[in-house]
């Protein structure tokens, strides 16, 4: 389908396809074997500029917005969802900092983020609080030019790799949702140390670790915005990034459609190639017809973040649910297409149906979305907007 | 440091088709892509202009359509691009093609360096290098496998050549051509593509040149390509099956075949 892209964000996919290929596919296997960080390939991407596509051209980004990072994201997850994770979580880590840091904040540390010398990481969920993130008890106090970090956060993409994490902490636990705030903290920051590394079901090529601070001592000018508008923050980060998920979910699908239809031309049984069986032709068009619904969701999402709608919260979770749900269904039929060989590790699809279930947990579980919807649905109609 | 790299765009096969009756390539459904070789001399150029600052030119000898490697070029990070196409470019052997690339060289004066590949896959002599050393008279360094050091005016390489490697140095301005152990070649950049795909490639004739008809394509070519023929296939070799033990012997019935054979 052609979605009338523009020159630069085709060109970004063309870029991402080439690096997949050359630089991915070779290791992806390994890489989730290994449960290894991607060191080299966020090297490449880094000197390919593709960090500087979502961040503004005043602080040495490219300003290609919302649908560049969709498009990088669904073609890098194409290859290896893993990798395509370690290089969004920096989007959705610099995001705070993008919608609500101050001039001198952003050029502190968005010049250092677009070139992909430092990486970024979003810390809200801790061990008790994940759904629910009003229940986050990391706390933070003002001392004098300083705020003093203690408490833990927990499955922190990119952490341990990223340089910028932006955390969410109780400043003021009384007031619950509205006492929380905003932080840049810096790695090696005295007080702030990694912990726990996860073993992962899948996207075993990104980092997910345990971020420990014991009176972490910051600046008082890493507060993002004001006190209290923690959660505000979080919750801006996550509608403005969920479409990169979905981006992601469209293009996890995507691959294993794509290995699917080679797959399913290649192998014969009773005489005949099993594309030839009506039943698996039945599968294969409802598969790509989810993957094009679920890419024009997503889309239409990121066009009206580019074009400045203010309000896109209920779409963001509808492309973040549907495309998600889209790719666990996909490379689980991809996986039945493949018979007894998708089962297996010498074959892409099993990987790809492991990588595919965490889109539907993180950055707000699927039931999480669904919520978001419905209460939207709700106060839409008592409002009488619909 | 400017740093000239020449490049040559060829048919995306190793295995090029030979039109049997005209002589001539069978390039029809065949894309086009910038010589293996030359991305790694393109690379060499580029790593050094990154060191030493300066610039990198790309530079080709092709029709219209060769411009294309050259916003290839652009794209992975060279600073200017130069195409030398003209009607009286056309059918040049390697003598001429050389004498053309060293008259844009001269042109393009003050140049240190030129990097050039090995060799082009379709045409395949190595003399290009070469000959535009020659030509300007400037040393040459051919089948450089890596680049040690370029200080003081002066380019120490070593040259991969049979049986060992030869450790050169030489003065500058000097003509360098590149294996592909020289280096990893860097993907594009996004910034480069959306350079190249606004870039006006300057385009040189024969005027720009100030060579004479005579010096250039067919006419100033000594070399004419008279035959040109495939080898004929050769004939899969014979499989044997059996155990280590009746493997070994059928072997040594063979080389002894042989050799009383010989
Ligand atoms: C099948 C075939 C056989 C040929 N046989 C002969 C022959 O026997 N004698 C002869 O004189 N000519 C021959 N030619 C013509 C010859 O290919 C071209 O005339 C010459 O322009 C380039 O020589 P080459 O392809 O061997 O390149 P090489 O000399 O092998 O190329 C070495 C390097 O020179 C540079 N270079 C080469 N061509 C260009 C260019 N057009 N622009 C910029 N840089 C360039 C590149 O960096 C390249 O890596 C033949 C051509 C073909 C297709
Ligand atoms: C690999 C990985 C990477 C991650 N990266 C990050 C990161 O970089 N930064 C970060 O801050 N967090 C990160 N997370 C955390 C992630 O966002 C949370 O796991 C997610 O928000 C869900 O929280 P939870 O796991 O505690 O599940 P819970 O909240 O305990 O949910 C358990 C189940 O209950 C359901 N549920 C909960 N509440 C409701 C309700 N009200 N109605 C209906 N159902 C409900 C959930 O949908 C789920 O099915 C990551 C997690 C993983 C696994």
């Amino acid at each position: 389908m052609d979605y009338f892209l523009s020159d630069d964000v085709k060109a970004i996919r063309e870029l991402c396809a080439e690096i997949a290929e050359k630089h991915i596919k070779p290791v992806r296997e390994e890489l989730d074997r290994e449960n290894r960080f991607p060191h080299e390939i966020m090297n490449v991407l880094a000197d390919s500029d593709l960090f500087r596509i979502y961040i503004p051209e005043e602080y040495e980004g490219l300003g290609l917005g919302s649908m560049s990072l969709c498009v990088a994201a669904e073609e890098l997850s194409r290859a290896c969802a893993g990798i395509a994770t370690s290089y969004a979580a920096n989007a959705l880590g610099a995001m705070p900092i993008l919608l609500f840091g101050t001039d001198g904040q952003k050029r502190k540390y968005l010049p250092g983020l677009a070139s992909g010398k430092s990486l970024a990481a979003f810390g809200l969920t801790e061990p008790d609080a994940g759904s629910d993130a009003g229940g986050i008890r990391t706390r933070a106090v003002r001392d004098g030019d300083s705020y003093v970090l203690n408490g833990t956060k927990q499955w922190i993409t990119n952490g341990g790799e990223a340089k910028v994490y932006t955390i969410i902490a109780m400043t003021d636990p009384e007031r619950g949702a509205r006492g929380a705030s905003a932080f840049i903290v810096e790695d090696g920051t005295p007080g702030f140390t990694y912990g726990k590394k996860e073993d992962k079901m899948g996207i075993r090529a990104s980092a997910t670790r345990e971020l420990v601070f014991e009176d972490c001592r910051i600046p008082a000018e890493n507060l993002i915005a004001r006190e209290g508008t923690g959660f505000m923050v979080a919750m801006k980060t996550l509608d403005n990034s969920r479409p990169g998920v979905a981006a992601q979910a469209v293009g996890i699908a995507q691959g294993a459609l794509d290995a699917a239809l080679v797959y399913a031309s290649q192998r014969k049984q009773f005489g005949q190639r099993i594309d030839s069986f009506q039943g698996i032709q039945f599968m294969l068009a409802d598969m790509a017809t989810q993957v094009e619904a679920a890419r024009a969701l997503t889309y239409s999402v990121a066009r009206m973040i580019d074009a400045g709608v203010r309000k896109f919260e209920k779409e963001a979770a509808m492309a973040k649910v549907f495309a998600s749900d889209v790719a666990m269904k996909v490379t689980t039929d991809a996986v039945q297409i493949f018979g007894g060989y998708g089962y297996m590790k010498e074959y892409p699809v099993e990987k790809m149906m492991r990588d595919a279930k965490i889109t539907q947990i993180y950055e707000g579980t699927n039931q999480i979305q669904r919520n978001v919807i419905a209460s939207n649905l709700i106060r839409e109609t008592a409002s009488g907007a619909r | 440091m400017r740093i000239v790299v020449a490049m040559k765009q060829v048919p995306d096969t190793a295995e090029v088709r030979i039109d049997p009756v005209r002589n001539t390539l069978v390039r029809d459904g065949v894309p086009s892509i910038m010589n293996p070789f030359d991305v790694y001399a393109l690379e060499e150029g580029l790593r050094w202009r990154d060191e030493l600052g300066g610039e990198v030119i790309a530079l080709t000898m092709g029709p219209p359509q060769a411009e294309a490697i050259l916003k290839e070029a652009v794209s992975m990070g060279a600073d200017q691009a130069v195409l030398l196409s003209d009607r009286a470019f056309a059918g040049a052997d390697t003598w001429a093609t050389s004498q053309t690339l060293a008259a844009a060289v001269r042109k393009l004066a003050p140049i240190d360096l030129v990097f050039t590949g090995k060799q082009a896959i379709d045409g395949d002599t190595a003399q290009t290098g070469p000959g535009i050393a020659a030509s300007l008279d400037w040393p040459q360094l051919t089948f450089v496998g890596r680049v040690l050091g370029i200080e003081g005016g002066r380019i120490v390489v070593e040259r991969y050549v049979e049986g060992g490697v030869e450790t050169l140095s030489s003065t500058l301005p000097a003509v360098v051509t590149v294996l592909k152990d020289a280096n990893t070649p860097r993907m594009p950049s996004l910034r480069g593509k959306m350079k190249a795909r606004n870039l006006a490639v300057t385009t040189w004739g024969i005027a720009d040149l100030g060579l004479d008809p005579s010096e250039t394509g067919l006419d100033g070519s000594p070399t004419r390509v008279v035959g040109i023929a495939s080898p004929e296939a050769r004939s899969g070799g014979s499989i044997h099956r059996g155990s280590p033990e009746e493997l070994a012997v059928i072997l040594a019935d063979l080389l002894l075949g042989e050799e009383a054979g010989a």
